[in-house]
């Protein structure tokens, strides 16, 4: 299993959402986060003069997957989050060991 | 002056026309100074005395101002209306209120009052020439006018004027360029309004109409709400509708708003300032029917908003309150004209009236003509505008003016009223028609897809309305000197903006599977 964290533009999160529910991977946590990565140049006015903005509004998509279809929401993510200019974002994949389901306590890949 | 103009980027059509505003202000002031006649009166000396008619005259200045203040403070409420869009163009809609507020007011104070109020007579004062068609005395308020009961009248009417702003921000928020929202103020403010105010207001050629006692109407339901829902319905059309708002075969989709207690908390604000605004109308405190006006006013906007609070209770099993907010503001524009001429059951009925004819032209406006109105403004001040006219042709009893209408037994006043609707539409509809469509076919009207997707805040306004304050979040980075060219920028831009614009040729598709509707990739790429 597969825990495929997705770091995307906040304008691109509807599109992406859709994307992954139409194809059935509709679980997921999504959080409204800051940060910045090589994006530069983006500025912002406050009281009349021009700042320069150190962190820029993000949204984190958090799935986790099994390993035959990791791939497959990877390619999704960025084929419908991608605009080709600076501050798309970044995905992240990592190895999960196991997954619990609360209410039947099932694990493996059938509690995702 | 140097810090000023330090770093100053393209000069933009708003400073350049406060350049030449001052300028002719200036010049028109020298041209002009000393130059009072005896019969204007600008201290008041004259206006004021110390015997009966004295006191009466002063209670009337009192009065009108006092109103007058009222009427400016249902901005906030219009400006609160923005708590039903989404928080990514809150400060855009603002700002358009806020410049029908400050710009308008200056366009009308320039040309508008004099092509409005031209000719009129108010309190004794006669203001210089005007006919049936157009006023041409009072610009800048200069010489004649400048006397203290021309600036009242002024004064009080100046803070009406600024609504037209207002209801069209409503109509066309989240996707208009700036720009073009203020260039279509010189022509709403120098042509439009003032003309349609004048013939019915300024005692025109509708004020004087041969059938009833001519076109009536109180408190602006056709001068202001009429006017300014038709430009909002006819700018509304020329930009199209919000991306995404309509999927492929056209059902409405929504843009949940991101604050319906800001439309609660406005509501009831204009609410207040609207019992000033239609008591005021008397413009005498002497006029003591102004208690009939402030109650008929009330209870017809309560009716409208407990109707609608009933039938979206009965229809979704939810007591929908942003709705029943729009009910009320829809009983009150509807009240707005009648509200001198009625008795207060007809009052009510109006206001029951008002609501169903929101709520059918809303389902008309958005299911039928496929034209996308964030705030309803259409619904709440143009249809309900018209109706406010046409009821005073039906409930008018004949105890105040002279107006009576069908309830008497008497017909003319209601085909003057029908006269007057026409002409509104046509006025406001045709020439704002024309407007929208010479704007959007030299500067255009409306935002990239990249601008509309980010939001209009950060992009036009350079700044969001709600920042997120979390400890993580550092302070504002250097302040950046000048504009120094960003080529780099520039091309992320255009990247950014080709991205955007073919993001929104995307469809709404119904999804078979799921059971809803999703955002997809166009067709092509399914194959």
């Amino acid at each position: 299993m597969k825990k495929i964290e997705a770091i995307i533009r906040p304008e691109k999160f509807d599109i992406i959402k859709d994307a992954l529910t139409e194809k059935g991977y509709g679980g997921m946590s999504v959080t409204e986060i800051k940060g910045h990565g090589n994006q530069k140049g983006v500025s912002e006015v406050w009281r009349g003069k021009r700042y320069k903005v150190d962190l820029l509004p993000k949204i984190k998509v958090e799935l986790a997957v099994a390993d035959e279809v990791c791939d497959e929401v990877v390619q999704t993510i960025i084929s419908e989050g991608q605009t080709g200019s600076i501050g798309d974002g970044k995905i992240f994949v990592s190895e999960l060991s196991n997954v619990y389901r609360i209410r039947t306590a099932e694990q493996g890949d059938s509690a995702i | 002056m140097g810090y000023l103009l330090r770093g100053l980027r393209r000069p933009n059509i708003i400073c350049s026309f406060l350049f030449m505003l001052c300028l002719l202000l200036f010049c028109t002031n020298m041209a002009w100074a000393g130059e009072h006649t005896i019969a204007s009166d600008p201290t008041g000396e004259h206006t004021f005395a110390l015997d009966f008619r004295g006191v009466d005259m002063s209670e009337s200045f009192g009065w009108v101002l006092l109103t007058g203040f009222t009427i400016l403070f249902m901005q906030v409420g219009f400006i609160f209306l923005g708590g039903l869009l989404q928080a990514k163009n809150v400060l855009s809609y603002m700002t358009h209120c806020f410049l029908a507020t400050t710009l308008g007011a200056l366009i009308y104070f320039v040309a508008g009052f004099a092509l409005m109020f031209g000719g009129f007579e108010f309190l004794g004062k006669h203001l210089g020439g005007g006919n049936a068609f157009i006023g041409w005395s009072g610009f800048l308020l200069l010489g004649d006018s400048y006397d203290v009961r021309t600036i009242m009248m002024f004064l009080f009417q100046a803070v009406i004027a600024t609504f037209i702003g207002s209801i069209i921000a409503g109509a066309v928020a989240e996707r208009m360029k700036l720009g073009a929202y203020v260039i279509s103020f010189f022509f709403i403010y120098t042509i439009i309004y003032p003309l349609y105010g004048h013939w019915v207001w300024g005692e025109g050629w509708l004020w004087n109409l041969p059938f009833g006692s001519g076109v009536r109407d109180f408190a602006g339901s056709g001068v202001v709400h009429a006017i300014g829902g038709t430009l909002a319905f006819v700018g509304a059309l020329f930009l199209g509708p919000r991306i995404g708002k309509f999927s492929k075969d056209g059902t409405p989709g929504f843009f949940p708003g991101h604050n319906v207690g800001y439309m609660v908390i406005g509501t009831v604000l204009l609410a207040f300032g609207w019992l000033g605004y239609d008591a005021g109308s008397t413009l005498a405190a002497g006029d003591l029917r102004a208690s009939v006006v402030a109650a008929n006013t009330f209870i017809a906007g309560a009716m409208g908003a407990v109707t609608v609070l009933y039938y979206s209770y009965l229809k979704t099993g939810a007591a929908d309150i942003g709705e029943a907010c729009n009910g009320f503001l829809a009983g009150l524009v509807a009240i707005s004209a009648p509200c001198a001429y009625v008795a207060p059951w007809a009052a009510v009925t109006i206001g029951l009236l008002g609501a169903i004819v929101y709520m059918t032209n809303l389902w008309f406006v958005e299911e039928k003509l496929k034209v996308d109105d964030p705030l309803g403004a259409v619904s709440v001040h143009g249809a309900n505008g018209l109706w406010g006219l046409l009821a005073i042709g039906i409930f008018a009893d004949g105890s105040y003016g002279g107006v009576s209408g069908l309830i008497t037994g008497n017909g003319g006043q209601l085909l003057s009223q029908f006269i007057a609707c026409i002409v509104a539409l046509a006025w406001a509809g045709g020439l704002g028609s024309l407007m929208f469509f010479i704007l959007k076919n030299t500067i255009g009207i409306r935002v990239s897809e990249r601008v509309e997707s980010e939001g209009l805040d950060v992009n036009i306004h350079g700044s969001p309305c709600y920042r997120l304050q979390t400890g993580a979040e550092a302070p504002l980075g250097a302040e950046i000197e000048g504009a120094a060219e960003d080529t780099e920028g520039q091309k992320n831009t255009e990247i950014l903006e080709a991205a955007f614009a073919k993001d929104a040729k995307r469809e709404k598709i119904y999804s078979e599977k799921l059971g809803i509707w999703i955002t997809a990739k166009p067709k092509e790429t399914e194959k």
